[in-house]
């Protein structure tokens, strides 16, 4: 099935969840609402005619300062099914004052790792999910490093690490000197 | 000593039995890099076991926010560090299919042998260790013979043996020479006689095969759901090959087979690689065949490619583009986002890039397939015995400098 006749499929379905529909390079992504994203994904795995049975990967983008509704972080599933071949993307969008989401953990075992990296790396709450710890990171690790406000530099030469606030307000002030982006 | 009498039994009982907790790693050699994995052991049976990654974390995916495109290369060098080649060529293909570049012919057949003389290499390398650690030991000796020839072919061609960057964005660096085509070709008609020698040593092996048969077995259902892809899903029946699914390179152009298994057990995977490696060899053998004569660097993109070292010294814009390509990166690129993967030995490497205009990927989603492997470690050997865990972390074949990026 084509990706706009799949995207068809779930408006029909969830009217109210869809917020919009964009096609970059011949992939077609689905802008969604956070609250019923597991019942959406429960509906793609389950219908025989998507079948979406293998979630080729889930990721965490941070789109700081960059929304105007709040919605600071997008989850961002790819879905594929072996049966059609067919491919869709879903961003669903998380507020940055709120950051938590429905666990897909009941329709694809393969994501546990995948939320648990999420939440390692943005700290976005996967709520459901049976074994929500820190993965990639040491549990002690302050600070969640993908968001774009986590500074990329500490600070220089043979001084000792002082904790993750100094750091912070020293790449505060360093940003001057970057390229504008 | 005497026979063991009833009551000495019977005194044994009394004395109860408790679970054992086993830290396995993270420096085990058997666990092929850092992986650490706490084992709940009751006798000889893991009741539980829970892996521990993480110890090579170094932040790929933030490095690559922060560097240009071109720069971003290197990075993926350091993903699986024994297949660098196929890694490179998975982001190139992504990041030309996000600014909508084609690569030359010439360059495409390239990359093609390339990630293909990456397999094998990476493959023997699987089997050699694979069969170490369940206790064949000869077939690791003849595995690292094969390895050096194309190890020494990626030298000759690029100058690097294992962290090779030699795709570029549009193309590859440089075109290889006759002679160098020659000796590939030598080698794709002297390898099927040598995976059939590896194959004597071990597939009626009688320790082999009770070793692998039935053990890790994984239905095609619940490896689907769990993830899993390459070999580790092939061996289950499942007909996913990214090279089939999604064709980049010359894949389109070359006739190929997927090998299956059925079982889904170890030993089903080891034949399926076993598969994988003669189908490699047959890819490369037709790549040499029908390569086009041509340029191997895209001329349409020149906003990604760096100019000729000679016109640096001499061309006042080559050298302010050198400096613009290697500071700020392309100036014009689209803003959008490409998902795009390519089957490297271990499974799916996909790369989920987001443009926002400039010239540094937005975000840079690094989706490694031994990421989701090791995931898969408790359901392979929960239920099983403690000898079987060495078998299951080598079938399902994961580098931990890819797993923990």
């Amino acid at each position: 099935m084509e990706p706009l006749q799949i995207t068809e499929k779930i408006k029909e379905a969830f009217p109210a969840e869809v917020l919009d529909v964009t096609e970059f390079r011949g992939q077609v992504s689905v802008h969604l609402k956070r609250e019923k994203v597991l019942d959406i994904c429960r509906f793609l795995h389950d219908t025989p005619e998507l079948a979406m049975d293998y979630l080729m990967d889930l990721c965490g983008v941070d789109y700081l300062g960059k929304r105007d509704d709040g919605s600071r972080f997008e989850v961002v599933y790819h879905l594929y099914s072996m049966e059609h071949r067919h491919m869709l993307r879903l961003r669903v969008r998380v507020p940055g004052s709120d950051p938590k989401i429905a666990s897909v953990m009941p329709v694809w075992k393969g994501v546990n790792w995948h939320e648990r990296e999420c939440f390692d790396m943005f700290g976005i709450v996967f709520e459901g999910h049976p074994d929500l710890r820190r993965i990639l990171l040491p549990e002690d690790w302050e600070g969640h490093p993908l968001r774009k406000d986590y500074p990329v530099q500490g600070r220089s030469g043979d001084e000792e690490w002082r904790g993750f606030k100094e750091v912070l307000e020293i790449s505060e002030k360093l940003k001057e000197f970057e390229w504008e982006r | 000593m005497g026979e063991i009498e009833e009551k000495d039994i019977d005194q044994g009982k009394k004395l109860g039995t408790q679970e054992l907790t086993l830290s396995m790693g993270p420096q085990h050699p058997a666990t092929h890099g850092v992986l650490r994995l706490v084992l709940e052991l009751d006798g000889e049976t893991v009741t539980k076991c829970t892996p521990y990654v993480g110890y090579l974390h170094r932040g790929v995916e933030k490095l690559g926010e922060n560097k240009t495109y071109f720069s971003a290369l290197p990075l993926t060098d350091r993903l699986d560090y024994i297949s660098s080649m196929s890694n490179n060529v998975a982001y190139v293909v992504a990041v030309e299919r996000l600014f909508g570049i084609e690569a030359p012919e010439r360059a495409k057949y390239l990359r093609t042998i390339m990630s293909e003389m990456t397999r094998i290499s990476s493959h023997i390398i699987w089997l050699g260790t694979h069969a170490l650690d369940i206790g064949a030991m000869t077939v690791f000796l003849y595995s690292f013979r094969e390895r050096e020839w194309l190890l020494d072919l990626f030298e000759q061609a690029c100058g690097a043996r294992l962290t090779v960057s030699y795709p570029r964005i549009g193309g590859v660096r440089n075109d290889v020479s006759k002679e160098w085509l020659d000796s590939l070709y030598r080698f794709t008609q002297e390898f099927p006689a040598r995976v059939d020698e590896y194959e004597t040593l071990i597939d009626q092996n009688r320790i082999w095969l009770q070793r692998t048969k039935g053990i890790g077995v994984i239905s095609a259902e619940e490896a689907i759901n769990w993830g899993l892809t390459g070999g580790t899903l092939r061996g289950s029946g499942v007909n996913y090959d990214v090279r089939k699914a999604f064709p980049y390179d010359a894949y389109d152009k070359v006739e190929f087979e997927v090998p299956l298994g059925s079982a889904g057990d170890v030993y089903d995977r080891y034949r399926v690689r076993m598969g994988e490696l003669r189908q490699a060899n047959r890819i490369i053998k037709q790549c040499i065949e029908q390569m086009p004569d041509g340029p191997v660097l895209a001329p349409d993109a020149p906003k990604f490619i760096l100019p000729a070292k000679e016109n640096l010294f001499k061309n006042m814009e080559s050298l302010i583009h050198h400096f613009v390509l290697l500071t700020k990166g392309p100036l014009t690129a689209p803003a959008g986002e490409i998902y795009s993967a390519a089957e490297v030995p271990k499974g799916e490497l996909g790369f989920y890039i987001v443009s926002d205009g400039t010239g540094k990927p937005y975000r840079m989603r690094v989706r490694a397939p031994s990421f989701i492997h090791a995931s898969v470690l408790p359901r392979l050997c929960e239920g099983g015995l403690v000898a079987d865990v060495i078998a299951n972390i080598g079938t399902i074949d994961i580098v931990l400098g890819e797993c923990d990026r």
